[in-house]
C-alpha cells in the first residue's frame, strides 16, 4: 500500500517534469520570439538582444530550462507583460476566485448528479430512468457558453432577477455567483449522472443483489447497504476527473460572465501573448489535474475491497 | 402421499411459466407437477433450456420483469405462494425457502465482509441482536466445516477460495433453518475434489437438519449421489419422475434412455459400446412440435399415438413408489431390449512416438514488489507452472492429461503450441525439438501439423467472419491449397467431415449453436491434416447430448486420419471412455501416468485415488469408496516443498513427504507413480470402484444412500 | 444429414454488402431515441449540403443591421427569419452555412483522431509490456492537461487555421480513444479465436486488424458519435473564445462572441446560434444513445 502511494507520487512528479519541459519547449524555444513577446512587436533587434543578454536568454537551451525550472519552484513566475507586475501577484487571487466558483459548482452538482443517477439506475428502463436519462443527455448537449447564454436570456434579460455580469466590482455578491455556477452545473452534472446510472444499473443486475433479495432483505436495505457501496465506486473516480473538466469549463464561463478568475486570466494571457502568465497558469492547471487524478486512483484503490485487501 | 405419512413441503401442480418478449409469449415451462416431502431430496435434471432453473426461480417468485406464472399453483406447506404479497414474499425468502447458487463468487457481495452478510439473515428475519447474530453466524461457519471462523467473519469474499465461498453461501442459506433448500447447480463452477466436499456437506445437512432439498443439475451422476427421487425435464415439461433406483435402472422414457446412452458410464467403451448421441435438435420454445415434445427425435415415435394430442403423464406399473412417464407408448415399448449399439470399432495399434516430452519445466517469473523483498534483494519468485514433465504420445493414440485448476495443463498446452517457450527440458515433435521456438518462427508445415481445439465454443470463432471465411483463411495460411476453387472444395469437404450442412459456409458464428460452433472449431483444427491435435476441454461447455455427438465426431476423425490426440480434461468419465493413456497432473507435476486401465485400478497414486472417488457416476450398479480431501489447492506461487500433494494427502506417511520430492515408481512398463509409499502397499489398496447389487425399492422411511 | 443435436438460430443466406447495411439501418428503428437523433443529424447534414438553396441571403453580405426576427429586407423583399446581426448579415443564412464548417471539420478531426487512437490502442493492448508502458504514459501526460488549457496554448501559439484546429483536436482526443481501444483489446486478446490465430502463426498486424478490431466496433461506433458531439462543442467553444477560424466566414461560436455586447437589446443574435449548436449535439448524443441500446440488445 505504501509502495503504491510512493509510486503514484513519483509518477506525479515525473508527469509534472515532462509537462514543464513541454510547456517550456512550446513557449520558449526561440529566445528571439520570447523577447519579441515581452518587449512588444515594435521593439527592434538591438533592444531585444540587450534584453536577452540581461535575462540569460543567450545561454544554451538546457541551462535556460534549468534556470526557469529553478525559478518556478521558488515561486518566481516572472513578470506579466500586460499587467507589469509579478505573475504571482495576479495569479493567486484569481486562483482563489476560481476555487470559490469551483467549490460552489461541486457542492451543487455532486449530490444532484449522484441522486439522479441512483434513481435512474435503480429501475433501469422505467419511466423514471428514461426521463432522467433523456434530461441528462439534453443538458450535456448544450455547450457551456450556450447554457450561459440561455440562462442569461431567461434570468437576466427576460425575468431580470439576476445580474448578467459577475465581475464583483462592488465587493463579493452572491447573486453574481448564481448564473456562472448554474451554467457549469448544467453541463457537468449530466456526465456524472450517466456514469452513476450505468454503474447502478450494472450493480442491480449482479448475482449478489439477487442473493440479497432472495435472502429476504428489505428493498431499502438492498439498495442502501448492498448496492450503493458497490455502485458508487466508479462515480467517485468520475467526480474527481470532473475537476479536470472544471478547469476547462471555467475558461468559457469566466469569459462569458467577466468573472475575474484563473480561466479568464489564462485566456487573456493567451490572446495577448503574455508568455509568463501562460506558463504559470498552465503549470498550475496541470498540477491540479494530475493531483486530482492521483487522488482518484488512490481513492478507487481504497474503496474497492478487492484491491485494498489482496 | 407416501406410506410413511411425511407431509409435503412443496406441491407444484400444473405449473405453467411464460416469458413475454417483443416476439410474443414464449412458454418456458408447461404442465409441471412435483411434490417434495419433508426431509427428502429431489433432483431436477435436464439440459439447457429445459426450464429447471425457471422452476426454481418461480418458486422464489423471482422471474424478472418479463416472466410470469400463467397457470397452476405452487403450495408451500399448504399455502399458495403464487398469490403472496410483496412483504409476505420477503418474509418467506431466506427463512422458509433458501437458495444456493451456481457461482459462489458472484453470489457474494464483494464490498461486505462475510460476517456482515451472514449476520443479516437472523437480524432481518428474527430481529436478532447484533451479538446474537454474530454468535450464530460464527457457529454456522463451524457447522459447514470452515476453519478459523473468526478470521472468516472479518474477511471479504475474494480472500477465500471457491469451495469456501460456496460453504459460506450454504451457511447463509441455513441460518434461519429453512424447510426447503433450492440448489441450482451448486458445484458446476468448482473443481472435482472440491465438489466432492460440497456434495458431502449437502448430504450431511439433509440428514442433520431434516431440510427438504431440490437439487438442480445437468449431471446425472451427481443427482444419483445426492437425491432420493428424480424428475427429468425436457423442453419445459417433466418427462419422467420416480425414485433414483426406479428411474436409473428401469427408465421408462425414451429421452431418459437417450441421456443415459449419451453419457460415458463405466460400461461404455469406445470400441464396442460407444456413446450414442440423441439425433435431432432441441426445439426452440416457440417451435415446439404438436404432440410429444421429444417426438421428432424419438426412435419409437408413432404418428397418431404420439402426436398431435398433448401427452399426459402415465403411471408406470409395478413399482412400490410412484413412477411416472410422459410417454403414450410406455407399456408397449420393450424397455429390456438391448439398446441400439453404435458402430463397433476395432482398436488401433499405436505407432511410433510423435511427441516426446523430457524433463520439461516452465517457470514464470513473479516480481515481488513489497518493501521487504526489495530490502532483502530477494525480489524474484517463480511460479512453477510445469515441473519436470516427462511422457510420450504415439501415433494414433489418445493421451489424456487430467488435473484440476492450477495443475499446469493449460501452460503445457501453451508451450506445446509455441505461445510460450520452455524454461528447461525438451519437447520433440516428429523428431524436431520445439520447446524453444515460438509459433511465429516455426515452419508453416509444422504449425499446420500441430493444432488445437479450444474449450469455449462461444469464443472459438471470430464473430465477424463467416464460417467458410475462417476455414478458408486457415487453409490458405497453411498453404494446403492455393487455388481458390480447390480451397472452396476443401472447406466443403471439411464441413462434410464434421457433419455440418454445406450452406453453413455463409453463416456467421452467432447463427450457430454451441455444438455447431465447436464442430467448426474441429474442422478448423483438422484443416491442415495435423499429425497431432490438442483438445483442451473441448466438450465441457456443451450440453450432455451434444457432448456425445462432438466426442464421437472427434474420435471418428482421429480414427480415420490416425491423428494423435492430446485430450486435456478434468472429467474422468470422459477420459476413461476415450483415452488410451492418461497423465495425472497436480500443481505442475505428474503424479501418475499409464494406460487407462492401469490408472483406473490399483495401484493408485493417492491423488488419483481421491480424484477417482470424486467423480460422480450415474450407474447404479457401481459404487465407490468415499475419499474427501481436506484443505484447498495450494497456491502455485508457493508450492509445498517435497511432494506437492502432501498438504492434503490422506495417505501421507510422514516427514519424508514434506522434505523430498518422490521418485517415480514403475508399477509396470509405462505405468509410473510418483510417491514415497512403497509399491506393494499401493498394490494392496482396495479399488475405488466396485459393483453393487441394485437396492430394492424402499418401503418406509428415508431411503439409505 | 446434419447430426447436430441442439438449438440453432434461423438460417441466413449469403448477404450482399448492401443488404447488410440496409438491415443495420433497419435495426435503428428499434430505438425511438436513436431515430430522433438520426433525424436531427440528417436534417443538419442536408441543410449543409443544400445550403445555397436554403439560405435566403449570402452569409457574408452586410445588408441591414439590427433587424429583429421576421423583419423584411425592403430591397429584396426577403425575410430575415432570424434577424440580422450587428453588421447586417442575415443570421439564418449564417447559421446554415456555419453548419458546413462544423460538419466538415468535425468529422475530419474525429476520423483522424480515431486513426491515431486505434493504432496506439491496439499496439498498447496487444503487445503490452514496453509498448503499453510508453504509450500509456504518453497518453496520460496529454490527458493530464485540462483540455481547453491545451487548446488555448496550442492555438494561441501556433495560430488559428483549419489545419491547426484539426491537429489540436486530434492531439487532445487521441489519448482518450487510445484508452478505450486499449481496454477493448486487452479484453478481446484473451478470446480463444485470437489464440487460434496465434497458434497458426498469424502476424500481429493481422490479429490486431482482422481478429480484434472488427469485434470492437460496437463500443467504438457509439463512442464515435459521442465524440463527434464533443468535437462539435469544442469547435463552437473555440469560436466563442476567439480562437476559432478567422472571420468573415460564419462560425456558430464566433457569432455568439461577436454579438455578445448587444445581447441585452438584441438577444436573438446570440440565442439562435446557441440553439443551432445545441440541437446538432443533441442529435448526435441521442443517436449515440440509440446505438448503445441496440448494441446491448445484440
Amino acid at each position: 500500500m505504501l509502495i503504491f502511494l510512493a509510486k503514484r507520487f513519483v509518477y506525479l512528479l515525473f508527469t509534472m517534469l515532462v509537462v514543464s519541459m513541454l510547456v517550456f519547449l512550446v513557449l520558449e524555444l526561440d529566445p528571439g520570439n520570447v523577447a519579441q513577446k515581452v518587449l512588444g512587436p515594435y521593439s527592434n533587434d538591438e533592444q531585444r538582444r540587450l534584453w536577452m543578454e540581461a535575462n540569460g536568454y543567450l545561454q544554451p537551451l538546457p541551462v535556460r530550462y534549468a534556470q526557469w525550472l529553478g525559478n518556478f519552484l521558488t515561486g518566481d513566475f516572472g513578470m506579466s507583460t500586460r499587467f507589469k507586475v509579478p505573475v504571482a501577484d495576479i495569479l493567486l487571487p484569481r486562483l482563489a476566485n476560481t476555487a470559490m466558483l469551483g467549490l460552489g459548482v461541486l457542492i451543487v452538482m455532486v449530490p444532484l448528479a449522484l441522486v439522479l443517477g441512483v434513481l435512474a439506475g435503480m429501475k433501469e428502463g422505467s419511466a423514471q430512468d428514461r426521463t432522467i436519462s433523456v434530461f441528462s443527455i439534453a443538458t450535456t448537449s448544450i455547450p457551456e457558453f450556450a447554457s450561459g447564454v440561455f440562462l442569461v436570456a431567461i434570468f437576466v434579460l427576460w425575468l431580470g432577477v439576476l445580474p448578467g455580469v459577475s465581475n464583483m466590482s462592488s465587493g463579493f455578491d452572491l447573486s453574481q455567483m448564481v448564473l456562472p455556477v448554474a451554467a457549469l452545473v448544467m453541463y457537468g452534472f449530466g456526465y456524472i449522472t450517466r456514469m452513476t446510472r450505468a454503474s447502478m444499473a450494472e450493480v442491480m443486475q449482479t448475482h449478489y443483489i439477487r442473493t440479497a433479495v432472495l435472502k429476504g432483505v428489505p428493498a431499502r436495505q438492498v439498495i442502501m447497504k448492498h448496492a450503493l457501496r458497490n455502485a458508487l465506486i466508479a462515480p467517485f473516480t468520475v467526480i474527481m476527473l470532473q475537476i479536470n473538466w472544471l478547469l476547462s469549463g471555467v475558461i468559457v464561463i469566466e469569459y462569458l460572465f467577466a468573472y475575474k478568475g484563473f480561466g479568464s486570466l489564462l485566456l487573456e494571457a493567451a490572446l495577448n501573448k503574455d508568455i509568463f502568465v501562460i506558463e504559470a497558469c498552465t503549470m498550475v492547471a496541470v498540477l491540479v489535474a494530475v493531483g486530482t487524478q492521483t487522488i482518484a486512483d488512490i481513492g478507487y484503490m481504497y474503496l474497492n475491497p478487492r484491491i485494498r485487501f489482496s | 402421499m407416501t406410506a410413511d405419512n411425511r407431509k409435503p413441503v412443496l406441491e407444484i401442480e400444473n405449473l405453467c411459466i411464460s416469458y413475454f418478449t417483443r416476439a410474443g409469449e414464449i412458454p418456458a415451462v408447461q404442465d409441471f407437477n412435483l411434490t417434495v416431502y419433508e426431509g427428502e431430496s429431489v433432483g431436477l435434471v435436464g439440459e439447457s433450456g429445459c426450464g429447471k432453473s425457471t422452476v426454481a426461480m418461480a418458486i422464489m417468485r423471482y422471474l424478472g420483469s418479463n416472466g410470469g406464472i400463467v397457470g397452476g399453483s405452487i403450495r408451500f406447506r399448504g399455502r399458495d405462494i403464487t398469490t403472496l404479497s410483496g412483504e409476505e414474499l420477503r418474509q418467506m425468502r431466506g427463512s422458509d425457502i433458501a437458495m444456493i447458487y451456481q457461482e459462489p463468487m458472484a453470489a457474494l457481495n464483494p464490498s461486505l465482509t462475510i460476517g456482515a452478510q451472514l449476520m443479516e439473515v437472523p437480524m432481518v428475519h428474527e430481529r436478532a441482536s447484533e451479538q446474537e447474530a454474530y454468535g450464530r453466524s460464527r457457529a454456522m461457519l463451524a457447522d459447514v466445516r470452515l476453519p478459523d471462523p473468526d478470521r472468516l467473519m472479518a474477511a471479504y469474499p475474494h480472500q477465500i477460495s471457491g469451495g469456501q465461498q460456496q460453504r459460506v453461501v450454504i451457511a447463509m442459506a441455513l441460518l434461519s433453518k429453512p424447510s426447503l433448500l433450492l440448489l441450482d447447480e451448486p458445484t458446476t463452477a468448482l473443481d472435482v475434489t472440491v465438489e466432492a466436499g460440497i456434495i458431502d456437506l449437502v448430504a450431511e445437512i439433509a440428514r442433520e437438519y431434516g431440510t427438504a432439498q431440490m437439487f438442480i443439475s445437468h449431471n446425472l451422476g451427481l443427482v444419483r449421489e445426492t437425491c432420493d427421487r428424480i424428475c427429468v425435464m425436457y423442453s419445459g415439461e417433466a418427462v419422467e419422475t420416480g425414485t433414483i433406483d426406479d428411474v436409473f435402472q428401469r427408465m421408462r422414457h425414451p429421452y431418459t434412455r437417450g441421456l443415459f446412452g449419451a453419457i460415458p458410464l463405466p460400461s461404455a467403451n469406445k470400441h464396442d459400446r460407444p456413446l450414442v448421441a440423441i439425433p435431432g435438435q432441441l426445439p426452440l420454445p416457440h417451435e415446439r412440435p404438436s404432440g410429444c415434445n421429444f417426438g421428432p427425435r424419438c426412435d419409437y415415435f408413432e404418428d397418431g399415438v404420439c402426436a398431435p394430442a398433448r401427452i399426459p403423464m402415465h403411471d408406470v406399473a409395478g413399482t412400490a413408489s410412484p413412477h411416472q412417464s410422459r410417454c403414450n407408448r410406455v407399456e408397449e415399448i420393450d424397455w429390456d431390449a438391448p439398446p441400439v449399439v453404435g458402430q463397433v470399432n476395432l482398436p488401433i495399434e499405436p505407432g511410433e512416438p510423435v511427441l516426446v516430452v523430457d524433463g520439461m519445466r516452465k517457470y514464470y517469473e513473479l516480481y515481488d514488489r513489497s518493501v521487504k523483498a526489495m530490502i532483502s534483494g530477494d525480489g524474484t519468485r517463480y511460479v512453477k507452472a510445469n515441473e519436470t514433465l516427462t511422457f510420450n504420445a504415439r501415433k494414433s493414440e489418445i493421451v489424456a492429461i487430467v488435473g484440476e485448476s492450477g495443475c499446469g495443463k493449460s501452460t503445457f498446452a501453451k508451450v506445446l503450441m509455441g505461445l510460450e517457450t520452455a524454461t528447461e527440458g525438451t519437447i520433440t515433435f516428429n523428431g524436431v525439438q520445439i520447446q524453444d521456438t515460438e509459433v511465429q518462427q516455426r515452419p508453416a508445415a509444422q504449425v499446420a501439423s500441430l493444432q488445437m481445439v479450444f474449450q469455449n465454443p462461444n469464443d472459438t470463432l471470430n464473430p465477424s467472419m463467416t464460417v467458410g471465411g475462417q476455414i478458408s483463411r486457415v487453409i490458405r495460411k497453411f498453404k494446403v491449397e492455393t487455388d481458390s476453387d480447390k480451397i472452396h472444395e476443401r472447406v466443403m469437404h471439411l464441413l462434410d467431415m464434421v457433419k455440418l450442412p454445406r450452406d453453413f459456409y455463409h453463416r456467421r458464428p452467432r447463427q450457430l449453436s454451441g455444438g455447431q460452433k465447436q464442430r467448426v472449431g474441429v474442422a478448423r483444427a483438422f484443416a491442415g491434416n495435423p499429425a497431432m491435435v490438442i483438445a483442451d476441454e473441448p466438450v465441457s461447455a456443451l450440453d450432455v447430448s451434444v457432448q456425445a455427438a462432438v466426442t464421437e465426431l472427434l474420435m471418428d476423425i482421429q480414427r480415420e486420419h490416425g491423428t494423435t490426440l492430446l485430450f486435456i480434461s478434468h472429467d474422468l468419465s470422459v477420459v476413461r471412455y476415450l483415452a488410451d493413456r492418461v497423465v495425472v497432473m497436480y500443481l505442475g507435476q505428474i503424479m501418475e501416468q499409464g494406460t487407462t486401465e492401469e490408472i483406473f485400478s490399483p495401484p493408485y497414486h493417492p491423488y488419483t485415488e481421491a480424484l477417482l472417488s470424486a467423480v460422480p457416476i450415474a450407474d447404479t450398479t457401481v459404487d465407490k469408496r468415499k475419499i474427501v480431501l481436506e484443505g484447498n489447492l495450494p497456491s502455485v506461487v508457493n508450492p509445498p516443498v517435497g511432494c506437492p500433494f502432501h498438504t492434503r494427502c490422506p495417505r501421507k506417511i510422514g516427514a519424508i513427504c514434506e522434505r523430498e520430492r518422490p521418485s517415480v515408481l514403475e508399477a509396470s512398463d509405462g505405468h509410473g507413480i510418483a510417491c514415497h509409499i512403497p509399491l506393494e502397499q499401493l498394490r494392496a489398496v482396495e479399488p475405488v470402484f466396485f459393483t453393487v447389487e441394485p437396492k430394492s425399492p424402499p418401503t418406509a422411511g428415508i431411503p439409505a444412500r | 444429414m446434419a447430426a447436430s443435436t441442439e438449438l440453432a438460430e434461423p438460417v441466413a443466406r449469403r448477404q450482399s454488402g448492401l443488404a447488410r447495411t440496409a438491415s443495420a439501418i433497419a435495426l435503428l428503428r428499434e430505438s425511438p431515441v436513436g431515430m430522433i437523433g438520426a433525424g436531427i443529424v440528417l436534417a443538419w447534414v442536408l441543410a449543409a449540403v443544400f445550403a445555397p438553396l436554403l439560405a435566403p441571403f449570402d452569409p457574408n453580405a452586410t445588408i441591414l443591421p439590427f433587424q429583429r426576427p421576421g423583419a423584411v429586407d425592403p430591397t429584396t423583399g426577403k425575410t430575415f427569419w432570424l434577424g440580422s446581426d450587428k453588421i447586417g448579415r442575415d443570421i439564418l443564412s449564417r447559421i446554415i452555412y456555419g453548419g458546413r464548417r462544423v460538419l466538415i471539420y468535425g468529422p475530419i478531426a474525429t476520423a483522424c483522431a480515431y486513426a491515431v487512437g486505434i493504432v496506439m490502442g491496439l499496439a498498447a493492448g496487444y503487445f503490452r509490456g514496453w509498448w503499453d508502458a510508453v504509450l500509456s504514459r504518453v497518453s496520460d501526460i496529454v490527458l493530464s492537461f485540462p483540455i481547453f488549457v491545451l487548446y488555448v496554448i496550442v492555438i494561441s501559439t501556433f495560430g488559428a487555421s483549419g489545419l491547426n484546429i484539426v491537429l489540436a483536436i486530434v492531439f487532445a482526443s487521441a489519448p482518450g480513444i487510445m484508452r478505450i481501444v486499449r481496454g477493448l483489446t486487452l479484453d478481446l486478446r484473451n478470446r480463444d479465436y485470437v489464440a487460434a490465430a496465434q497458434t497458426r502463426g498469424e502476424s500481429p498486424l493481422y490479429i490486431m486488424f482482422v481478429e480484434i478490431l472488427p469485434n470492437a466496433r460496437g463500443p467504438l461506433i457509439v463512442d464515435a458519435c459521442l465524440r463527434l458531439g464533443y468535437v462539435t462543442i469544442t469547435i463552437g467553444t473555440l469560436g466563442f473564445l476567439g480562437l476559432g477560424l478567422p472571420p468573415p466566414d460564419p462560425d456558430w461560436g464566433g457569432m455568439v462572441n461577436e454579438n455578445r455586447a448587444l445581447a441585452p437589446a438584441f438577444p436573438h443574435m446570440i440565442v439562435y446560434p446557441c440553439l443551432a449548436i445545441s440541437s446538432l449535439v443533441l442529435g448526435l448524443n441521442l443517436l449515440a444513445d440509440g446505438l448503445r441500446e441496440i448494441s446491448i440488445r445484440d
